[in-house]
């Protein structure tokens, strides 16, 4: 197997990027993370792209080959493969463009990610991201997304005594980081009251536990450690990548205060980088809700079971803290671009093992990166470390 | 978008699933694999127990366009006295639903597409008032 190496990053904008098309904001990426790697992009001999509704988003699918022409590339024949799984997608992109460079098979590979909501409503974006539950079983009863992780969330309050300040907590810390992150979407720090008094989505969840869906595009360039090594001298190896999946609907888990999958996933990746929790330094997770960040603490073996809630009460996965935890933001403050977000995971843990990171830098020599799909059912955990 | 509920009607009516005749685990919604057993399970149908108790739940604010009449509505993980787990809406006061909470099934109406549309049905649950 060859190592891997992040050579390249790129994000375009998140947000409500009406006045840019699908095509311009996936562009900026890719051109952004050829820059980053100083290539021309004649180098790359694949293309791994995260997507999760453009068939319903834009009524465009084929998004592979579309990426690929738009980004000059369709006139060298090379590959181009869409990927999806749910808001996993970017993450899953990443781990097959991993798995083509550590075969031997492709030197050069891009792994991007794009998803573009606000061509559509609010009510439809709602109802798409439902489709990555159980339609038939969930969907049909009313369970929305936000309703599915609100019953997570009253479980965990009932067994383990989390309440929702905890949440609010973990909302409160992750725009404090994003408001230090150019890359934001939101870069306003808010308070615990702020969170607690707005408007309740599903209870206990209120508007503020949840993160926005946005439009947004980010592109990393991965390398063998050969290539790496010839075009930079901060190579960002990928040490772990391990996907696991659980049951589609939550009343068939045995237990919904856990993501199975993240258990099972993380795991594996601490056995394949030979490293333990304790090693990690930073973190990012998805928090597409304020309960999915307590939980992952959980999961991914930083605090027991149950005991996830006593690190953002004292402070531990603050920039401050011994485990920072989203120092970009994370989703509530970055923006959740669905398919694009385990790919800006990735950048924003390549910039921190860099001492790119700004205001927001930490000290760190390993970092963890943790995508979710729907409530759970599609986990993807990648570990990173300093070349 | 039709045929995907129309063929369920017989399991969203009333609460029927499978039961893997080897390990004696109970599904519902039907399976066809035992994922357990996987192929050495065999799989019968069966109607399951209609009451049960509120394992947790939540009050939806924030719903699809089908559901606007309906808000705020709950929707619970209910868990039938045979053990089968699943997700259904409880008619009753969100004041009242509570972790525990003793409840039984109904036939009632989900949503309709639009004034002339079809009017879509199945199982929700009711407070059970013998042991509330």
């Amino acid at each position: 197997m060859q190592r891997v190496a992040i050579v390249g990053v790129g994000q375009s904008e998140f947000g409500e990027l009406w006045d840019r098309g699908f095509r311009d904001i996936v562009l900026k990426a890719g051109s952004e993370a050829l820059d980053d790697a100083g290539l021309e992009g004649k180098e790359i001999e694949a293309i791994y792209v995260g997507n999760m509704s453009g068939g319903r988003y834009l009524e465009q699918e084929h998004i592979s080959a579309l990426i690929a022409d738009y980004s000059g590339l369709a006139e060298l024949g090379i590959p181009a493969t869409r990927v999806e799984a749910a808001d996993a997608s970017g993450g899953l992109a990443l781990r097959q463009a991993f798995l083509a460079v550590a075969s031997g098979v492709h030197d050069v590979v891009m792994a991007a990610g794009a998803e573009k909501v606000t061509d559509v409503g609010s009510e439809m974006t709602a109802d798409i991201m439902s489709s990555t539950a159980d339609r038939e079983w969930e969907g049909f009863v009313g369970a929305t997304i936000p309703a599915l992780y609100a019953i997570m969330a009253r479980k965990h309050f009932e067994k383990y005594g989390t309440t929702e300040e905890d949440l609010a907590l973990v909302s409160v810390k992750n725009h404090r980081n994003g408001a230090l992150n150019p890359k934001a979407q939101y870069r306003r720090e808010i308070k615990v009251e702020d969170v607690l008094n707005s408007p309740k989505v599903a209870e206990p969840l209120k508007l503020l536990d949840c993160a926005p869906l946005s439009d947004g595009a980010c592109a990393v360039i991965l390398a063998s450690e050969k290539v790496a090594r010839q075009i930079t001298d901060n190579p960002v190896f990928i040490s772990a990548s391990a996907q696991a999946s659980d049951y589609l609907a939550i009343q068939n888990r045995r237990d919904i205060t856990e993501m199975r999958a993240v258990r099972v996933a993380s795991e594996k990746a601490y056995r394949m980088a030979r490293v333990e929790p304790r090693d990690i330094d930073v973190v990012e997770v998805h928090d597409s809700f304020t309960i999915a960040e307590i939980m992952a603490y959980e999961d991914l073996g930083f605090a027991e079971k149950g005991k996830g809630a006593e690190l953002i009460r004292e402070g531990v996965t603050s920039l401050e803290g011994s485990l920072p935890v989203n120092t970009g933001g994370g989703l509530k403050a970055c923006g959740h671009a669905v398919g694009a977000t385990g790919i800006r995971q990735a950048i924003e843990i390549t910039l921190q093992l860099r001492g790119e990171a700004g205001k927001r830098q930490v000290e760190c020599e390993r970092g963890l990166s943790l995508n979710i799909g729907g409530t759970g059912a599609t986990a993807v955990v990648t570990i990173y470390e300093r070349g | 978008m039709l045929p995907r509920f129309w063929r369920k009607i017989k399991y969203r009516y009333d609460i029927v699933g499978t039961v893997c005749e080897n390990c004696g685990s109970k599904f519902y919604p039907p399976r066809n694999f035992c994922p357990i057993c996987r192929r050495k399970g065999k799989i019968r149908e069966q109607t399951f127990s209609s009451k049960g108790r509120i394992l947790s739940y939540t009050v939806v604010h924030d719903a699809p366009d089908e559901y606007k009449l309906a808000k705020p509505y709950i929707v619970a993980l209910i868990e039938l006295d045979d053990g089968v787990v699943l997700t259904s809406q409880v008619v009753c006061d969100p004041q009242e639903v509570h972790i525990g909470m003793r409840v039984k099934k109904a036939f009632r109406k989900y949503y309709e597409d639009g004034e002339s549309g079809i009017i879509y049905y199945g199982t929700k649950f009711v407070p059970d008032d013998g042991e509330v």
